[in-house]
């Protein structure tokens, strides 16, 4: 397949046990730890929806969905954008302002 | 005699998503006139909960675009694609490719990446769990079968390609906090993992979508590890191996030609 590279079996070793000391300086606990830390947050934040998320992180029909709003009449659309975008540049001579074209 | 369940529900629902089209003559009101009003409510309500979903699904887009503007997009879209699942999480599979075409959000090239991210988010968030590969187990790998090495990936596991700072876009709009400038016009790869309970979305270095690619499609080690460096004479196997273990990209090993 890869015609300009070749990595050699010694070149893999190398890097795998240096990729295992890496995993194992970030991961200090032993299994047993590990598991018990993981069935304490499984117990504390089943069915929670994670903080920070949007209040539906689980997807829109998970919670409920509010159909009170009335959207459907709603033919006078508007193009400009109201959010963030404002502040996102894109340098290379490409537009990134978002005024209504 | 009440229609038939199917035949009723063909009836009913097509002009649904069609505000030009006239109320079915199935539905009736007192004294057998015709109801166009109520009729109305259900198109309101069948729209509604159809861009209320992609804006759950979406937020950061929204975020981006500002309300307005993201739901006058998602109306579009959802007049196009009704949902093909009951399962509301699984609608608006098509709206990053809708976004990346949609006439008005030309300016904002890298909205598409940023759509896609959150739907790969979501889709992580739903798969199936399972426990990530244990480093031991590469550990115990003789150094002479290590380039035939193949990885099953972790059913969260995704990554998503941008020609733009899509994840950096996407990490800013996520939650409420103020954004400071961001530049676009980095490329930028993210890797999509949930080795636990919470998603993880990280950058991937120069080379690493090309190898986690590789080697999320099976293709064995060395071979992965020689294509990322022709992707990039940066890529550092260590490290990669490294962030892709410990991300939880996979689940097992094997050997490809064993």
């Amino acid at each position: 397949m890869s015609a300009k590279h070749v990595v050699t079996s010694l070149a893999l070793a190398g890097a795998l046990s240096t990729a295992l000391a890496t995993l194992a300086a970030a991961a200090p606990l032993t299994k047993a730890e590990a598991d018990a830390a993981v069935a304490a947050k499984k117990e504390k934040c089943f069915g929670v929806a994670l903080k920070g998320q949007n209040d539906c992180a689980a997807g829109p029909g998970t919670t409920c969905q509010g159909t009170s709003t009335t959207d459907f009449q709603g033919n006078a659309w508007k193009f400009v954008q109201g959010g963030t975008c404002a502040s996102i540049d894109l340098p290379n001579g490409k537009k990134g302002s978002l005024k209504p074209v | 005699m009440p229609p038939e369940p199917l035949s009723f529900a063909a009836a009913f629902a097509p002009a649904l998503l069609d505000p030009l089209r006239a109320a079915p003559t199935v539905v009736t009101g007192p004294n057998g006139r015709t109801a166009g009003k109520r009729y109305d409510v259900y198109r309101n309500n069948v729209t509604v909960s159809l861009i209320d979903a992609l804006a759950a699904i979406y937020p950061a887009v929204q975020r981006i675009t500002g309300a307005d503007f993201f739901r006058a997009m998602a109306r579009f879209h959802v007049r196009e694609n009704p949902p093909t699942s009951p399962l509301l999480f699984e609608y608006g599979r098509g709206f990053p490719d809708f976004v990346a075409r949609y006439e008005h959000a030309q300016t904002m090239p890298w909205l598409a990446d940023v759509a896609r991210l959150e739907r790969a988010w979501l889709d992580a968030y739903h798969a199936r769990d399972a426990a990530p590969l244990a480093p031991a187990q590469l550990a115990a790998i003789g150094p002479e079968r290590l380039a035939d090495l193949v990885f099953t990936p972790h059913p969260a596991a995704q990554i998503v390609r941008s020609d733009f700072s899509a994840g950096t876009i996407f990490a800013a709009n996520r939650d409420g906090a103020s954004v400071n400038r961001i530049d676009a016009s980095t490329p930028e790869d993210a890797l999509i993992t949930r080795p636990g309970f919470d998603v993880i979305v990280q950058h991937l270095p120069p080379g690493g979508a090309v190898f986690a690619i590789c080697l999320t499609e099976g293709r064995p080690l060395g071979e992965a590890a020689a294509s990322a460096l022709d992707a990039s004479s940066d890529f550092d196997i260590a490290a990669n191996i490294a962030g892709l273990i410990g991300a939880g990209a996979f689940t097992s090993i094997a050997f490809g030609d064993a």
